[in-house]
């Protein structure tokens, strides 16, 4: 393209014709091809790109792009029992109306002073995770949960100074997968070996006896999730962490903060490590994109030093006017010494801490504890009216948050068959876990949360009863 | 206007204290839905089903504040945020803080995105797969790469996501155990040292020849052995200096056996002009938060998209979206995928931004971003030149594309003011602060504008003015640039309280308990 006239893009106030030339004539060439000659010609392009003509007015581009995402059917359509990692809680209009903030929405990476209210917000996001945990230090979100749990078995090989991690069977398929990337293979020589710790099929509770067996001197963390990605609460929890720190072994638990009102933070039952997503807390479902993974730990040098991640401190002002934020101990970072640092940090998730930050303000002590005893009336409601429809059985009751394992092994019907005919029932019922827990059966994990009521409960269970009629 | 010709500004001063202490007892922001009472009939109390053991004991002590009053504060910190949106953002050196175009914003907020959930049936989500498989199109043909994945979360993760398949390469090639080194150079994003490592690779930097700015060949085919991984690095470099000889780097590295992973988040000067392809480099990562307009959001989030020539397509983490020419699939069929970097796809509202960005520009007004890019950057590297006290690192070599790296050595050699210092007073003037530039600091007392195709040629000089006054009180009246910023709500901060085990606190609880008894101003 040569420097033909062309009228002005609205998002690039240079493209008008007179200022370009008014540029490069002070920039001393005629042509910004004089510019480009740093590029040799080898490695240019040398042809146009090869893409659709542009769509200039936002009215046609809206157009368009509304076009396309209208053929996709929404769970605001369709009622939806899909959770397993990301759920359908309702959003309240204060948290979208600030994570919309303009400023929010475009800063970045100013600092301590231009940003302030940036960076309050985020030491708010962890002021209230810590007493939503019971713990003192907590991270700056990255980017899910499973990089969260991933990161939080790095940090405890390097605190125990050691290379195998027992993760029970019942954690979440898809963050294992995620964990496993962060463990790596056996021929380097940071590898962390992954050992998977059995559990009881009929109450989905993790297999001490089988932890007994696997834990040894070689052993840096148990990882186990509470909830469970299949729903189920773990009540050995201090047996656990027990068994962990009598091995010399750090004591991780993932946890699903919506449930935190109502479940004992993991610090009351040893956790030394806790690790989770951010998403049920004020952030929509984005097609997956709305999750954010936070870590926290006990306080104290000995875990601060060892996080990957941006760690946001309150601070006093020189002149002891007032206070301030900024990055704790930055030199963990690579951001200060490159490969040296501490595994690897980045854009990770701020506006999603903002979000979740707000919605925390407007639960308070009292939302954040009737949600979840809604949720779990609700799921519950939901599971018994499932187990009574013939063919249908709920595994596991009674002590399972928000979600619950159905099996069709008796349907002679594929849960993707069951799953496929709610379709035209205008469900999308629960996800398939035939082939991630095959010693389940056929089984689907169902989620009921805060935004489905009564009437959406019993038209599930009419429907199922009409699809396996 | 003050005398300079620089606008007055002062940054909102709301005092607001942190959340924790503010409400009273028994006040809510939000009422609960409580289930039926049908339901509660039928079920009884939620506490029934929480094993004993397995109770909260105490409410969390979360603030009580009702919902005016969260709105009223949470919007004040807004205001005390200096986005983007607001402020001339040129300062913000491989960040690339190019406006993200109000539209995309309405786009990404309707249910029929929103209200997806990533497990629903394909038959469902037709309308987002088509999106992302034609944005990845168009990635293929902005890069030259074959296929590509949304599903890193961040520029550092898609870097990492090279990184581990890097190492699955020489893995399922049996030659892993010898090839643990990747070379990368100290230019290069600090995340090229810092994901492989994290990969456990060991971490080779050239540095840059004195002269040019730009890495050695010679140190390269020095460097490189049969323990050689693979090359990452980012072209230009974090200098705004394009490496000429980076086909050559690439196929030395080939001709060790190693793998081409570029790192090309800043990409911004570049569309339409030149590509990985053409360079020879097998796999490359883009930051969809940067060059393709989608906001940075107060760090995310975000989306370092990989691409890869179709011999790597096979590692990708998995599914990735296929066509098949009526329908469009999640393909989980990989034969070496490295599985999964994150859960479900990504962070596909970047996507759904950066695909109607994409589709207002076309590729004439692409390559106009990425020219206008060039032309702003050197039009402000001509403006900068009359500016006491600042010079241009590697001015041997006066072009530039999207960034350029200057050093205050000289103002501090004067004055004693250091590019910390100018940093934090430039804010007094309603621009954001600069990016000084990653560490190690080769060249001293640095900061690094990248001046975007978002910026006007009225944006750039008022911008070099600001840089232009601060310096010259440098030179008159130091002290007023070493106790900035002035105009802030807050004061200079004592650092020293961030590194302190015993007075860093990254939570209320933690701040209270450990300023007990400290007679704490």
């Amino acid at each position: 393209m040569s420097d033909v006239m062309r009228s002005a893009h609205p998002y690039i106030p240079n493209s008008v014709p007179e200022t370009r030339e008014g540029m490069l004539k002070e920039i001393g060439v005629s042509d910004v091809e004089e510019l480009l000659t740093v590029i040799p010609q080898r490695l240019r392009l040398n042809r146009s790109l090869n893409l659709p003509r542009p769509l200039a007015a936002e009215s046609d581009l809206r157009k368009h792009v509304e076009e396309i995402l209208l053929k996709n059917g929404t769970c605001k359509e369709y009622l939806s029992f899909l959770g397993a990692g990301c759920w359908q809680h309702y959003v309240p209009a204060v948290v979208d109306e600030i994570a919309h903030r303009a400023e929010f929405v475009t800063a970045y990476a100013g600092n301590t002073y231009s940003d302030l209210g940036k960076w309050q917000a985020f030491f708010e996001f962890q002021s209230m995770m810590g007493e939503l945990l019971e713990m003192d230090m907590v991270s700056l979100p990255t980017f899910d949960w499973g990089c969260a749990a991933g990161f939080a078995v790095r940090m405890a090989s390097r605190i125990a100074d050691r290379d195998e991690v027992l993760i029970s069977w019942t954690v979440s398929p898809e963050r294992l997968a995620v964990i496993k990337n962060f463990c790596h293979s056996e021929y380097v020589p940071a590898h962390i070996s992954i050992k998977q710790v059995g559990y009881d099929v009929k109450t989905g509770l993790l297999d001490l006896e089988d932890l007994k067996a696997k834990i040894s001197s070689k052993t840096a963390a148990i990882y186990f999730e509470n909830p469970s990605y299949l729903g189920l609460i773990e009540s050995q929890g201090e047996e656990i962490s027990k068994i962990a720190h009598d091995n010399g072994a750090e004591c991780i638990v993932g946890v699903d903060p919506i449930s935190l009102g109502v479940l004992a933070p993991p610090a009351d039952y040893g956790a030394d490590i806790v690790c989770g997503d951010i998403q049920p807390l004020g952030l929509h479902m984005n097609y997956g994109g709305g999750v954010g993974g936070f870590i926290a730990s006990r306080d104290g040098a000995e875990y601060v030093s060892e996080y990957p991640t941006h760690l946001v401190s309150i601070a006093g002002t020189e002149d002891g006017t007032g206070f301030g934020f900024g990055f704790c101990t930055h030199e963990r970072t690579l951001y200060a010494v490159r490969e040296k640092g501490k595994d690897f940090t980045g854009t990770t998730v701020g506006l999603w801490t903002i979000a979740a930050a707000v919605y925390l303000a407007l639960m308070g002590p009292a939302g954040i504890r009737e949600i979840g005893e809604t949720i779990i009336q609700k799921s519950h409601y939901a599971a018994r009216r499932l187990s009574e429809i013939p063919r249908v059985r709920v595994l596991f009751s009674p002590y399972f948050f928000k979600e619950f394992v159905a099996n069709f092994d008796d349907a002679k019907k594929t849960v993707r068959e069951v799953d496929r005919r709610l379709i035209d029932h205008k469900i999308f019922g629960g996800k398939d876990v035939t082939s991630e827990f095959p010693e389940l059966g056929n089984s689907a994990l169902y989620a009921v949360t805060d935004i489905h009521t009564r009437d959406d409960l019993d038209r599930l269970a009419r429907s199922l009863e009409a699809v396996l009629r | 206007m003050s005398e300079a010709g620089l606008r007055r500004y002062h940054a909102n001063v709301w005092e607001e204290p942190i959340i924790m202490q503010m409400g009273s007892e028994g006040e809510r922001g939000i009422a609960i839905p409580h289930a039926e009472k049908e339901i509660q009939k039928t079920v009884g109390s939620a506490q029934s089903y929480i094993p004993a053991r397995m109770k909260r004991r105490r409410d969390a002590a979360l603030p009580q504040v009702s919902q005016p009053h969260v709105l009223r504060h949470y919007l004040r910190l807004s205001q005390q945020t200096l986005g983007m949106a607001l402020n001339i953002d040129i300062g913000m050196g491989t960040c690339t803080m190019k406006y993200s175009p109000q539209v995309n914003e309405e786009l990404l907020r309707l249910p029929q995105f929103a209200d997806l959930h990533p497990f629903q049936d394909e038959d469902t989500v037709q309308g987002i797969l088509q999106i992302m498989y034609e944005f990845s199109r168009f990635m293929c043909e902005i890069s030259g790469m074959d296929e590509f994945t949304f599903q890193p979360g961040g520029g550092a993760h898609g870097i990492y996501t090279n990184a581990c398949m890097i190492k699955k390469y020489h893995d399922v090639n049996g030659e892993l155990k010898q090839r643990d080194e990747i070379i990368s150079t100290i230019f290069s994003h600090p995340a090229d040292a810092a994901c492989p490592a994290t990969a456990d690779f060991k971490v080779v930097s050239l540095y840059p020849d004195p002269e040019t700015g730009l890495p050695d060949v010679e140190a390269l085919k020095a460097a490189v052995s049969k323990r050689t991984a693979g090359l990452m690095i980012t072209n230009p470099e974090d200098t705004g200096i394009f490496n000429p000889m980076i086909d050559e780097f690439v196929n030395i590295i080939h001709e060790a056996g190693g793998l081409c992973a570029y790192d090309q988040a800043n990409s911004n000067a570049l569309f339409g002009i030149a590509r990985a392809r053409e360079s020879g480099f097998d796999m490359c990562h883009f930051n969809i938060h940067k060059a393709f307009s989608s906001p940075h959001g107060c760090m995310g989030p975000a989306c370092g998209s990989v691409g890869t020539k179709k011999e790597i397509a096979d590692y990708l983490p998995v599914p990735i979206v296929t066509f098949d020419g009526s329908r469009y699939h999640l393909d989980y069929d990989r034969k070496h995928s490295i599985g999964k970097v994150r859960c479900f796809f990504g962070n596909i509202e970047t996507i759904l931004r950066a695909y109607a960005w994409v589709m207002g520009m076309g590729p004439d007004d692409l390559r106009q971003v990425s020219e206008t890019s060039i032309i702003n950057t050197n039009y402000l590297i001509k403006k900068m030149s009359s500016v006491q006290g600042v010079t241009m690192a590697y001015p041997k070599q006066a072009r530039r594309l999207d960034q350029v790296r200057f050093s205050l050595e000289k103002l501090k050699e004067d004055t004693g003011v250091t590019t910390d210092d100018v940093a934090r007073r430039m804010i007094d003037f309603g621009v954001q602060e600069y990016f000084t530039s990653h560490h190690p600091w080769i060249v001293p007392e640095p900061f690094l504008p990248e001046p975007c195709d978002t910026y006007s040629r009225e944006d750039i000089d008022y911008w070099v003015e600001v840089i232009r006054h601060v310096c010259q009180e440098a030179y008159k009246n130091p002290e007023i640039v070493k106790s900035a910023p002035h105009n802030h709500a807050i004061t200079k901060i004592n650092r020293q309280d961030l590194d302190d085990p015993d007075r860093y606190a990254m939570t209320w609880r933690a701040y209270v308990r450990k300023s007990k008894g400290k007679g704490r101003k």
